[in-house]
């Protein structure tokens, strides 16, 4: 063997051995830990570190159509409110029209939307065997019935009497299907809210009493941003909605920012943190902002509003967007189920 | 027909996942690969769509006393699975009515109802049912219904070689429970205690547990609540959120009315 390829005992090493026979002799047994294995020290369960972190909680299983649900049905369930209401008062019949086919889009998107985020959409009508007030799930389902069936009845019945004249079974169809796209889109812009609020995500739940309201002024606003993109930047009617919604929005994100609990934790940091902000920063202040700005704006109020509802939509999505993320981070925050959070 | 539930006793646990391996054969659920998590032996990591029963090793700090001394980690196993609440989130939130309570009291996915709407997810405070992403279905423990109906115990309980897995009628159990954490206490096992949270909204489970020190290390929640509580609150936040949105389009309609008319 090459004399240069052995290796010379370090000193200390060699001191150390000496040492632990020393103990031996002196003893009869040497106190030492040995040599620590890969991965030591080894991960423990106990009350403060729960079970090797893993989450009690199973995140959410729904598909990037849910949040994209959440955001159509909002819109399509104010614009049903809207056309109704503005029909009732005698506004302009294109906002009316206008108001109504963004109702009917959106009850066509919407049972899309939520019929391909199943496991099994073959099994859609599953949802319709049963009705129970004590799912949000199955009451939605059934709102989205009542609601896409008016919403639908009213857009083409009156599209076909404004296009072949006056018809007796139009003009009844078209009534009723105001009625009821009224009656059930209050509901539909605003039980998803609920839909997610009564589940067992901390940061969900925690919420419970304020995101269908949330949830509702959001779908109001992209319902006012969708129908000024339409061409009525000049409604005073859409300009007050929008303020109001806009209004409430900021006030929304003051209310959750002062707050302080360990479940809101992902609605302040992180990613699904970040979403938030940004969904609420383009729903409340800057449309605000942007509203008033057009308030007094004069020849450029028009265009002003066209960028206050273009925010106000996408902070309406991105706030659905956000809210989703949040329960995917709240479920993986193993310390809120068992909990273990103590600061906020 | 008896109400049935499950007793898991942690003291009697030896780790050997038998009841695993009898639910997954019995139940023909898929295999779905094996990692190394490095917590402890547990290499399940916890109950899923295609596991139903898991067993959980609590490996803990040194602690001198029964089942560990100072050079030896505590250790224990204990054998989780789905609770079969009383108020089960699960059942409530169901859109289809696929899950429904069992003449036995356990809670069952009938699987050719499920429509995968995944609501049940995010419905167990106990993080048990979880969606299969190739089948597109929700699963978890069926309680052996198939078994109880023919009148047999639960594949679990059955294979289970030192009864840590008792099946049998709900109060018997509960009775059986207390007289066992009771005679453990006596001798000495002070951390003792049973799981049964019947003085929550989930007013009490068809499985109870027999563990030793704090639920948290087992990964069992402290306070689960049905999310059914919660509906008072959100529907209530709902209809407010439905008279803004009617008396609001009505005052900026009604608002907007005179001016166009002039």
């Amino acid at each position: 063997m090459n004399r240069s390829q052995i290796q010379l005992p370090v000193v200390e090493k060699e001191q150390r051995l000496y040492e632990i026979r020393r103990e031996a002799e002196q003893r009869g047994r040497v106190d030492a830990r040995g040599i620590q294995p890969s991965g030591a020290p080894f991960p423990r369960a106990s009350a403060e570190t729960g079970y090797y972190g893993i989450p009690l909680l199973k995140q959410p299983a729904w598909t990037w159509e849910v949040p994209l649900y959440f955001f159509v049905g909002g819109a399509a369930g104010a614009s049903a409110v809207v056309g109704a209401i503005a029909n009732y008062t005698g506004a302009d019949r294109r906002l009316v029209r206008d108001a109504r086919w963004i109702a009917a889009a959106g009850s066509v998107l919407s049972p899309a939307l939520l019929i391909s985020d199943l496991g099994r959409p073959s099994r859609f009508l599953n949802m319709l065997r049963v009705f129970k007030p004590q799912s949000p799930m199955s009451v939605g389902v059934w709102t989205l019935l009542g609601f896409s069936s008016g919403a639908m009845a009213a857009a083409f019945a009156g599209s076909l009497r404004e296009r072949y004249g006056e018809m007796l079974p139009l003009r009844v169809l078209e009534n009723a299907g105001e009625a009821a796209s009224l009656l059930f889109g209050l509901p539909f812009s605003n039980y998803t809210g609920v839909l997610i609020g009564a589940t067992a995500i901390p940061a969900w739940n925690e919420n419970a009493g304020e995101l269908p309201i949330h949830f509702g002024m959001s779908g109001l606003a992209s319902c006012v941003g969708l129908l000024e993109l339409m061409g009525h930047r000049r409604s005073r009617a859409l300009q007050m909605l929008g303020l109001g919604a806009a209004m409430f929005e900021v006030w929304e994100g003051w209310h959750l920012e002062s707050r302080h609990h360990a479940a809101l934790h992902p609605l302040k940091h992180g990613v699904s943190g970040g979403i938030i902000r940004a969904g609420g920063v383009l729903s409340g202040p800057i449309p605000l902002a942007l509203r008033i700005a057009s308030l007094v704006a004069g020849r450029h109020s028009v265009r002003i509003r066209k960028w206050a509802a273009i925010s106000a939509i996408a902070g309406s999505l991105l706030t659905r967007i956000a809210w989703v993320h949040a329960g995917h981070a709240s479920a993986k925050d193993w310390r809120e189920s068992l909990d273990l959070n103590t600061e906020a | 027909m008896p109400i049935t539930a499950f007793l898991t006793d942690s003291t009697l646990c030896i780790g050997c996942k038998a009841c695993e391996v009898a639910c997954k054969e019995w139940n023909e659920i898929g295999d779905d690969g094996l990692d190394w998590s490095g917590h402890s032996y547990d290499n399940t990591g916890a109950v899923g769509h295609s596991t139903w029963r898991h067993v959980k090793f609590v490996e803990n700090a040194p602690e001198p006393g029964l089942g560990g001394n100072a050079e030896l980690n505590s250790w224990s196993f204990s054998s989780d699975v789905c609770k079969h609440c009383e108020n089960a989130g699960c059942l409530e939130a169901c859109p289809t009515g696929a899950i429904v309570r069992t003449e036995f009291g356990g809670v069952f996915v009938q699987p050719d109802i499920c429509n995968g709407c995944g609501y049940c997810v995010v419905s167990c405070p106990f993080g048990v049912v979880d969606k299969n992403p190739d089948d597109g279905r929700a699963f978890k423990c069926t309680f052996c219904y198939d078994r109880q109906k023919a009148d047999l115990v639960p594949a679990c309980a059955k294979t289970c070689p030192t009864e840590s897995i008792k099946f049998g009628e709900l109060e018997t159990l509960r009775a059986e429970a207390k007289a066992r954490v009771e005679e453990l206490n006596r001798r000495g096992m002070h951390d003792a205690n049973l799981y049964d949270p019947t003085e929550t909204s989930v007013g009490g489970t068809h499985a109870i547990f027999i563990i030793r020190g704090d639920v948290r290390a087992y990964n069992l929640p402290p306070k689960p609540e049905v999310p059914t509580v919660y509906l008072k609150k959100a529907w209530t936040s709902s209809a407010i959120g439905a008279a803004l949105l009617l008396g609001g389009t009505l005052a900026a309609f009604l608002a907007d009315r005179p001016r166009r008319r002039r």
